[in-house]
């Protein structure tokens, strides 16, 4: 049942935890360990705010195996603030009101059940900002 | 390179319930070894893609050896998603070239209706990056999807825009027997198609079935003792990018595509000018447009223009998918790339019937895998 798969991944599936470049300083999600701008070793955690805006989206109406009972649902580029881009579905929004460059935030939802004895996988999608964040 | 095709064989592309894996690998290699008037060969490259997930079949290798009473030969499989096809021949071409093997048999394979859809959508979708990009529900035709809506935001193109590359598409499959779709396709209907992840829709991807096709290559110096039309592979080249899309530095930009095709033309020593026709990977019309602009063909942002001027039908500058491409030929994942490589040879032999392509020296190929991350490309050229 991957159990272990997803276990794994918890921390970047409920907080969004990537990594930092110690050498350019750039911002990795998903972690990877080796810097793709500069190729350095990147293994300090960071963080994300979760906050960006939709890159590019689509509805998917032909489903996998495993999501066929969530069609139709959108899926997205987010670009995050802090650089990266991440792919996760919309969620808390009708089809059609999607756009590219329309502010988003990270929020977690239930992503996929595995059958009736399955587990059900939680991780992050993202909803349109209703309200102007907090800045601390 | 110094390598040569002496033989080339496919079957048709459909939905092949009668026919299971290791029959289909055998139709396509028998086919090639009678073209190539040889019964042996030295080693066996199986490109496939979803043997595993949907047949619950790998080590191919092994298997097809035997089946095709081969047993004791090398044979391995090689997989890079739907760049499977085009990757396997790659490491037949090294190993002719590293002098290890005089003769060796690339066959590409897929049997994709031993399942219904959304176990294949699943199964396809394992080329994109499974904990990243499919546990989020994404497609391969979302993927496409995802990059066509961008390529539209940022170009200012329209969706009717695209039709030109599946009319293209169905107008040559319509000629070519082996094709899954031989009916005409009307822009008009194009744009009314129905969705499969908007907006991309049924006439804008390449129907999945099953089907083998299989190529046997020798030295060049071998080879022109053993067959009339020996066809020359002068480039060949495989590059990989970012495996998932969201890692892109340029969503629109296949940067693979670029490097193999740079890598492969420089190698054969050819400019785009010489380039007689071009067998692009048309899983989507964004990935046909998308090719013609990493190859170099079309500057960016312009690929879709070469298909509303008529560019790339088979009169036209630079004829694309000329037996129909995934899109009408049919697109059997891993096999892909395999079929490119015997059309392209069928076009260079003069033996391509009603999908000709008049006075075709030198043909180009290019499978490509998952979103991009991989790349292959082969340069075939027939000498007078």
């Amino acid at each position: 049942m991957e159990v272990s798969r997803h276990w794994r991944l918890q921390k970047q599936r409920y907080e969004l935890v990537g990594e930092t470049c110690d050498s350019c300083g750039v911002k990795l999600f998903p972690p990877r360990d080796v810097c793709l701008e500069c190729e350095a070793p990147a293994q300090e955690l960071y963080t994300f705010t979760g906050l960006g805006e939709v890159f590019s989206y689509t509805t998917i109406y032909d489903a996998p195996a495993g999501f066929e009972h969530n069609a139709p649902y959108q899926v997205a580029l987010i670009k995050l603030e802090e650089g990266p881009i991440v792919t996760a579905q919309l969620t808390d929004m009708a089809l059609d009101e999607a756009y590219i460059g329309m502010p988003v935030e990270m929020v977690t939802r239930k992503l996929r059940t595995d059958g009736e004895e399955g587990m059900i996988v939680y991780g992050y999608k993202f909803r349109p900002i209703c309200f102007e964040p907090v800045v601390n | 390179m110094d390598v040569s095709i002496i033989g080339v064989g496919q079957t048709e592309v459909k939905e092949m319930w009668e026919t299971s894996i290791r029959h289909l690998s055998w139709y396509a290699i028998e086919a090639a070894l009678d073209d190539a008037h040889v019964s042996k060969v030295d080693a066996l490259f199986v490109g496939n893609m979803l043997a595993g997930e949907l047949s619950q079949q790998n080590h191919l290798g092994a298997l097809v050896a035997d089946f095709a009473g081969m047993r004791g030969i090398e044979a391995v499989t090689v997989e890079a998603a739907d760049a499977s096809g085009g990757a396997a021949l790659r490491q037949a071409v090294l190993a002719v070239k590293s002098g290890m093997v005089k003769t060796a048999l690339a066959v590409g394979v897929e049997k994709m209706t031993d399942q219904t859809g959304a176990s294949v959508t699943r199964a396809l979708a394992t080329g994109l990056d499974t904990d990243y990009e499919m546990m989020q529900g994404l497609t391969t035709a979302g993927m496409g999807a995802l990059i066509m809506r961008r390529y539209m935001y940022e170009h200012g193109v329209e969706l009717a825009d695209f039709a030109g590359f599946s009319v293209n598409a169905h107008a040559n499959g319509a000629d070519n027997p082996l094709a899954m779709f031989r009916n005409r396709l009307r822009a008009e209907s194009f744009i009314s198609a129905p969705l499969v992840a908007d907006p991309v829709s049924l006439f804008d991807m390449a129907p999945l079935a099953d089907g083998a096709a299989a190529v046997i290559v020798t030295s060049k110096e071998r080879a022109m003792d053993m067959v009339p039309q020996p066809v020359e592979i002068v480039g060949s080249a495989i590059a990989t990018d970012a495996f998932a899309l969201h890692d892109r530095r340029d969503l629109l930009w296949l940067k693979a595509a670029e490097l193999s095709a740079q890598k492969a033309m420089a190698q054969a020593g050819v400019v785009h000018d010489d380039i007689d026709l071009f067998e692009l990977h048309d899983s989507f019309t964004i990935m046909a447009a998308l090719s013609l602009e990493a190859t170099g063909f079309a500057e960016r942002g312009k690929g879709w223009q070469m298909a509303r001027d008529g560019e790339i039908a088979r009169n036209g500058r630079l004829p694309i998918s000329t037996f129909g491409g995934l899109k009408a030929r049919g697109n059997p994942g891993g096999a892909t790339g395999m079929y490119q490589i015997v059309e392209v040879v069928r076009q260079l032999r003069g033996q391509a019937g009603a999908c000709q392509i008049a006075d075709a020296k030198i043909g180009m190929a290019q499978n490509i895998g998952g979103s991009g991350g991989t790349a292959v490309t082969h340069i075939l050229q027939i000498r007078d």
